[in-house]
């Protein structure tokens, strides 16, 4: 636990540090990562502890992320406001979405979490007027703070989302170590053994579906600032998908590992996109070679590395 | 008052009856057996009492309550518990990590968000205790899918016993075992605390009549038989069954 | 009232469509407890394959021969070689069929560009016939036809034949049918096959009304999907229920409300998921 707590203070100071030596553009990626980071971990609660897989997660991102934008230029860009608004219909959407899809398991379970989130996306798709269809929401200006510092400026909107990566994992990390956390653990190994030891299984899974949520239209908030442009396929399939991955290649049930591996494949994205046009064909071999060959993800791999070294 | 009190309970899937009418009453502190060929229903009599599965009709009552409509994890707060017959445990969580999730279901801080459970020092030390207690202190950090198939039964049994259950259900807690693990696990639940009611479904006539005070013998859905132990040994039509149908 | 009967015709015939893939995606879940993302991918490639073939031959029977040839290939690899690592997970599955689906498309879009194609109807079906007032393309009759010709050929290959037990016996429980005899894994690939085969087919048969377009596998899937979410999955007669409600929703929606046009199929889906989470015929 020791060790945790030393390595995260220490990956928090290389991220406070790197503002430093790093180049506009490569700060700009970095500020990406963090929030993909945040939109992969939030997945891996349902996913990694929990064991929901769901293929719909974009919804609450999507929808954090259009509320966000349509308050700010619709009505007012004001933080206090708008912000909290992104975060409470993320949670609203979560709230309604799981009453369905908790009525369900498995094969099921990735299909209606698919379907609910093609839904919103055909909203966003079909209702122009307000959405403004395929063409999106451009232009979503950056909140003004009482801070002495712009966060229309690079550095500072990096250490903005920075504060809310590490307030996020925070939580987070307390979340899955508190008793609700290890039950969720629990009900991904076995339902019907929590049931009968006393656990209401519905009401953790709901739970940790609508927290799920919540973090996710986080991460969907910080997006439409920092990207000031939001369109349908941040809340389609492809969006939600490529989170499944980012939870499977950093490692299901890891917390952190998820955060890598959202790192990782927007690096990996950027990086190909820059010397060729077929990324999505990459991304779909990226796919099948994780399933094959990683399914316990990076910090699994280092694991079972480790665990051999010292055997 | 009645511990476990079952009323006319049947239940049918598909065009099948697997349970007809079935009544049982048992008494507090009382040790029954439930005996039968495969197939006589006895895991689904389980299943029923633990709420698993919903019956076509009868009521079932705990001390009095009626629970019939009650989901399963409210039984288990009325001090309900049961084992499994194909161990369902946690095989990916240390002995330790699943005694504590035992301890932690009945425990009112069981949907704390925001605080660490390590913060809960009462959780630790009575999982530590239960686990010292039936003497697998030494398999604690072990995971469990590693254990023997032996040591897994009686990790379970410990599960069970976590919340201190009032009534507890043991589906064939010897079943795939050695003739040793047996007397290992015979002896555990020897050693069960005479408060609790337990209803043993059990394969081997042997261990289950050592081990009880009463049997009921349950045969394509419906209750065949019910008496003392002497009574069951003696009834013919009980041996006719054994002799003619028992594979075990 | 030609309005009714001419949207009619057209929802029945696009229904038809989705039926000939929710079939395919419903036999195989029904079988292997594998929901294939790529199903969709299934439809586009039997498309722009069947153009490619059609501008070469110039045959509407051969460009179908080397289509659902093609797709029927496809599948038989993605089974042997990459599902069949992963028996009941459902997860590695949807990842292994996802990253399908991507690689498709975007072969798809490098070799056949991002312009939506019509694939030409074969020449007796280019005319429309007239009953009063509603005319209506033979194309979508032969269609409606193809649909019935499958839905019973299928529905007699499930109840009448040995195969149609043996699968039967497989969806109830594959242990068992291991155990009397019925070799699962050549089951498996016969049956996963056949269901590519059904979606290529349906590439070639939608190709000239819907069309092929990149996005085609994501939409196709999705309607699928729907189809297998209100009908059931695994459940044959549950396809061709779906596939008809969706297809009429769809084509009403979009005349009736545009705007609202997807939300006409996903809101009833939606009504039949708090109802009944297992569909109209799903098994619970």
């Amino acid at each position: 636990m020791n060790a945790r707590v030393a390595s995260g203070a220490v990956a928090l100071a290389v991220l406070i540090g790197l503002p430093a030596v790093l180049s506009s553009y490569q700060l700009s990626l970095l500020t990406k990562m963090l929030i993909f980071g945040i939109f992969a971990m939030s997945l891996d609660l349902l996913l990694g502890y929990a064991g929901l897989p769901s293929l719909g997660h974009a919804a609450y991102f999507g929808v954090a992320a259009y509320t966000v934008g349509l308050l700010a230029l619709r009505v007012a860009n004001n933080f206090w406001i708008d912000f909290p608004a992104g975060l409470l219909m993320a949670a609203a959407v979560s709230a309604l979405f799981g009453l369905f899809a908790l009525r369900t398991r498995g094969s099921y379970f990735l299909m209606i979490t698919l379907a609910l989130g093609q839904v919103l996306w055909g909203i966003a798709f079909g209702w122009r007027s307000l959405t403004g269809g395929d063409d999106g929401l451009p232009s979503v200006p950056r909140p003004r703070l009482p801070l002495p510092w712009a966060l229309t400026e690079g550095v500072p909107f990096y250490y903005f989302v920075l504060i809310c990566f590490a307030l996020a994992t925070g939580l987070l990390a307390l979340v899955v170590s508190s008793p609700f956390g290890q039950a969720l653990i629990g009900i991904r190994e076995s339902e019907r053994r929590m049931e009968v030891l006393g656990y209401d299984v519905w009401r953790y899974k709901y739970v940790a579906f609508v927290l799920a949520g919540l973090f996710a239209g986080l991460a969907g908030n910080l997006f439409v600032y920092f990207n000031g442009f939001v369109s349908p396929s941040y809340l389609n399939i492809v969006f939600s998908a490529s989170a499944l991955l980012m939870v499977i290649l950093g490692g299901a049930g890891t917390l952190v590992g998820p955060a890598i591996g959202a790192a990782v494949i927007v690096g990996l994205e950027n990086l190909i996109s820059a010397y060729m046009e077929r990324w999505v064909l990459v991304l779909g071999v990226i796919y099948v070679l994780v399933t094959l060959f990683a399914p316990s993800g990076l910090v699994g791999l280092v694991r079972q590395r480790l665990g051999r070294s010292r055997a | 008052m009645t511990a476990l009190e079952i009323d006319a309970l049947s239940h049918h899937f598909g065009g099948l009856t697997a349970l007809s009418n079935v009544s049982l009453a048992v008494a507090p502190g009382e040790r029954l057996a439930i005996i039968g060929p495969n197939g006589a229903g006895k895991t689904t009599l389980f299943d029923l009492v633990t709420g698993i599965i919903r019956p076509s009709a009868g009521r079932i009552r705990l001390f009095g309550q009626d629970v019939t409509r009650l989901p399963t994890h409210r039984r288990a707060r009325l001090g309900l518990a049961r084992t499994f017959q194909i161990t369902t445990l946690f095989p990916r969580l240390t002995v330790l990590d699943s005694v504590l999730l035992a301890v932690q279901g009945l425990d009112p801080v069981r949907f704390t968000v925001h605080r660490s459970r390590e913060r809960y020092g009462h959780l630790r030390e009575r999982a530590e205790s239960l686990l010292a207690d039936w003497g697998l202190a030494d398999r604690a950090r072990q995971v469990t899918r590693q254990l023997s198939y032996g040591e897994q039964r009686q990790v379970e049994l410990v599960l069970a016993l976590a919340g201190v259950p009032k009534v507890l259900l043991l589906d064939e807690p010897t079943a795939g075992l050695s003739p040793a693990e047996t007397a290992s696990v015979v002896e555990m639940i020897r050693r069960f605390s005479r408060d609790t009611t337990i209803l043993l479904i059990e394969h081997d006539m042997d261990v289950a009549l050592d081990l009880v005070d009463r049997v009921a013998v349950l045969f394509q859905g419906r209750v065949l038989a019910e008496g003392s132990k002497d009574q069951i040994r003696s009834d013919r039509e009980v041996a006719a069954i054994y002799l003619g149908t028992d594979d075990a | 009232m030609t309005f009714w009967i001419t949207q009619a015709l057209n929802g029945i015939s696009f229904g038809m469509l989705l039926f000939l893939l929710a079939a395919g995606l419903s036999l195989i879940y029904g079988l292997m407890r594998v929901l294939n993302l790529a199903h969709g991918s299934y439809y586009i490639l039997g498309g722009y394959v069947g153009l490619a073939a059609m501008r070469a031959t110039g045959s509407f029977v051969l460009a179908t021969v080397a289509a659902t040839a093609t797709v029927t290939l496809v599948g038989i690899v993605m089974e042997r070689f990459f599902l069949r690592r992963f028996p009941e997970q459902e997860l590695p599955q949807a990842l292994l069929t996802f990253g399908f689906l991507l690689i498709f498309a975007d072969l798809s879009l490098w070799l056949w560009g991002g312009t939506p194609q019509t694939l030409p109807k074969p020449a007796m079906f280019e005319r429309s016939i007239r009953i009063g007032a509603i005319v209506f393309p033979t194309y979508r009759l032969f269609v409606i036809g193809i649909g019935l010709v499958i839905g019973l050929g299928l529905w007699w290959l499930q109840e009448g034949t040995r195969l149609g037990a043996m699968i039967r016996a497989g969806v109830d429980d594959a242990e068992m049918a291991r155990g009397t005899g019925v070799n699962v894994g050549l089951l498996s690939t016969a049956v996963f096959a056949f269901g590519a085969f059904l979606a290529g087919l349906g590439g070639i048969i939608g190709g000239p009304f819907v069309g092929v377009y990149p996005g085609a596998d994501f939409e196709i899937l999705e309607m699928a999907l729907v189809v297998v979410i209100i009908g059931g999955l695994g459940s044959l007669k549950g396809a061709f229920v779906g596939g008809l409600v969706v297809g009429l929703l769809d084509n009403f929606g979009k005349a009736l409300f545009p705007e609202l046009a997807l939300f006409t199929v996903f809101a009833p889906m939606a009504v039949i998921l708090a109802v009944r989470p297992t569909g109209l015929f799903g098994a619970r």
